[in-house]
């Protein structure tokens, strides 16, 4: 089962993820719509990669590929923000941004924010699943991946 | 020994700062500010400022070489250098490019410099307005996390947590910088104590950081001339020998999204390693050490990791007690530093260690033959120096 909201976490105003003119992370975003969690993988060596990059660093082949995951993870460090750094921001603090690794995709590590109370008590490995956050009505449309504590 | 090494073979001999201004309180342009921080330095060392055949910076200084040498008339420009990176993690590399042209031939007399007018331009502190992000900052920038303090809050955060620090020892390195500043008459904080109740009150920037465990921003300019060794010793002043100052950056620490493979640190593991072995010292032989605070959480990294405590001594090591110019184990951060001083991008880390090996700190150390500097823990690059009382102690 896949977990998906329509409700954004932050407010509107916040910069809206664009692909790299490079196209790295397409295959990510256009993941994200679909619901999926797609992560970069060497095709030669099978080295998990993330963010993305042009090539391989362990074997320097330009032969990457994204592969599918599954949307979990463990919640490997967090903070709590207390401070406006955007405008959008100032009517929404605290909030919890979290830093999750994926065990399943070699530890690659992804930033999102932690749903639910923002004065919750978070621990460092606890289990967490992606919760697929819509912005249907963006220009283009995209979709953010969050986190949610496993229950 | 091989040859192919800095030690001893260039010195700081002149340092110069205009006074250090809030935000945006600077009544003079950037360039301006830069020019006077120049001439002081030359002043200082009783050099001619024609003779100035070099510059080097960092941070994509917005002041540059050529411009600098017309301005002031130099008679020609032999070494224009920008360190890359950003934050100030070229501070002690600016100063290394410097004293590598010197020794190596390429120019006799450079100036390392740094000029900061954030009222004129951007601000360090605030995310971008733009409404979109593309590139590594697609993957942050949505959720939030956009500023420095934010970047850096998540490396602290597992650190203290992988080792059990205590919120004591963040407030220990700001406590400090501000006792320190109180005797500092050119401190922008001068003036203005903390006290750990101050320090515990104070509001969250982003947990783990307070308020006070935040560098300021600031207005200003400072400047040292590195020239060879040889040539220091019949200069005006004392001469800071640069016994080493390396830089760089360990294993994918620029990997993007926080995915560098060694997280909770800040990023000397590999460059305090060579700094030692350049300079033929060890962490306990450092008289005095100025140790740059973007964030305190930095600082406790980056002090572990040049070996002056382990990990697991820190709630005891992290006292304001040690810290402190007068009778502390390790005098640290004696100008008050980037929280309280004057956040001149850790330039004004490197006049202050200098003027440890001179004697004219306003919070001197006794007998100080080793003044350290590390610059900018947690970006990447990242850099640090060892001036000495003499080239080859
Ligand atoms: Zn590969």
């Amino acid at each position: 089962m896949t977990n998906a909201t329509k409700e954004a976490y932050l407010p509107a105003g916040l910069p809206a993820p664009a692909p790299s003119s490079e196209g790295l992370a397409t295959e990510f975003w256009d993941g994200t719509r679909k619901h999926e969690l797609w992560v970069q993988r060497c095709t030669k060596c099978q080295t998990w990669q993330w963010g993305p990059e042009c090539c391989c660093h362990n074997c320097n082949s330009f032969d990457l590929t994204y592969e599918q995951v599954a949307p979990t993870g463990k919640i490997f460090s967090w903070e709590r923000a207390w401070y406006p750094v955007h405008p959008a921001l100032k009517d929404k603090l605290p909030y919890l941004t979290v830093l999750i690794e994926l065990p399943q995709a070699g530890n690659v590590r992804m930033v999102g924010n932690l749903l639910g109370d923002p004065m919750q008590q978070v621990n460092i490995g606890s289990d967490v699943e992606a919760v697929f956050e819509d912005h249907d009505d963006a220009n283009p449309p995209y979709t953010l991946v969050q986190w949610i504590v496993k229950s | 020994m091989t040859d192919r090494t800095l030690r001893g073979k260039t010195a700081i001999v002149g340092v110069g700062e205009t006074r250090y201004y809030k935000r945006a309180a600077a009544p003079d342009p950037e360039f301006k500010m830069v020019l006077e921080a120049v001439l002081l330095a030359c002043e200082d060392a009783g050099i001619d400022v024609k003779d100035v055949d070099g510059f080097a910076s960092y941070s994509n200084d917005r002041n540059d070489p050529p411009r600098l040498s017309a301005a002031l008339g130099c008679k020609e420009l032999k070494f224009s250098n920008m360190f890359w990176g950003g934050g100030g993690g070229g501070g002690s590399g600016a100063v290394s490019n410097a004293a590598a042209a010197v020794a190596t031939g390429l120019a006799d007399t450079v100036v390392v410099f740094r000029g900061l007018a954030q009222g004129q331009f951007g601000r360090f502190g605030q995310g971008s307005t733009a409404n979109v992000a593309a590139g590594p900052g697609a993957f942050t920038a949505p959720y939030g996390l956009m500023s420095p303090a934010q970047t850096f809050a998540m490396r602290a955060m597992r650190f203290m947590w992988e080792h059990n620090i205590g919120q004591e020892a963040l407030r220990a390195l700001s406590l400090t910088s501000y006792a320190h500043a109180q005797r500092n008459p050119r401190a922008v904080m001068h003036g203005r104590p903390l006290s750990a109740e101050d320090y515990d009150n104070s509001r969250w920037i982003v947990e783990p950081f307070h308020l006070f465990d935040c560098c300021m921003e600031n207005d200003g300019a400072a400047a040292v001339i590195v020239t060879s060794a040889e040539r220091a010793r019949d200069l005006k002043q004392k001469p800071a020998y640069i016994l080493g100052a390396s830089q760089g950056s360990d294993y994918r620490q620029a990997a993007t999204a926080h995915n560098s493979p060694d997280y909770p640190t800040s990023n000397f593991k590999t460059v305090a390693r060579n700094l030692y072995a350049q300079a033929g010292i060890g962490p306990k032989d450092v008289d005095v050490l100025q140790s740059y605070e973007n964030f305190t959480g930095g600082v406790l990294m980056s002090m572990v990791e040049h070996g002056f405590c382990k990990p697991d001594e820190v709630n005891d090591f992290f006292t304001p007690e040690n810290f402190y110019f007068e009778g502390g184990k390790l005098p640290l951060n004696t100008s008050g530093g980037n929280l309280a001083e004057c956040y001149m991008h850790g330039l004004e880390l490197i006049t202050e260690a200098v003027k440890q090996i001179r004697g004219t700190s306003f919070c001197q150390v006794p007998n100080v033959n080793i003044s350290m500097v590390t610059s900018g823990p947690m970006v990447q690059p990242v850099s640090n120096s060892i001036y000495s009382s003499e080239p080859n102690p």
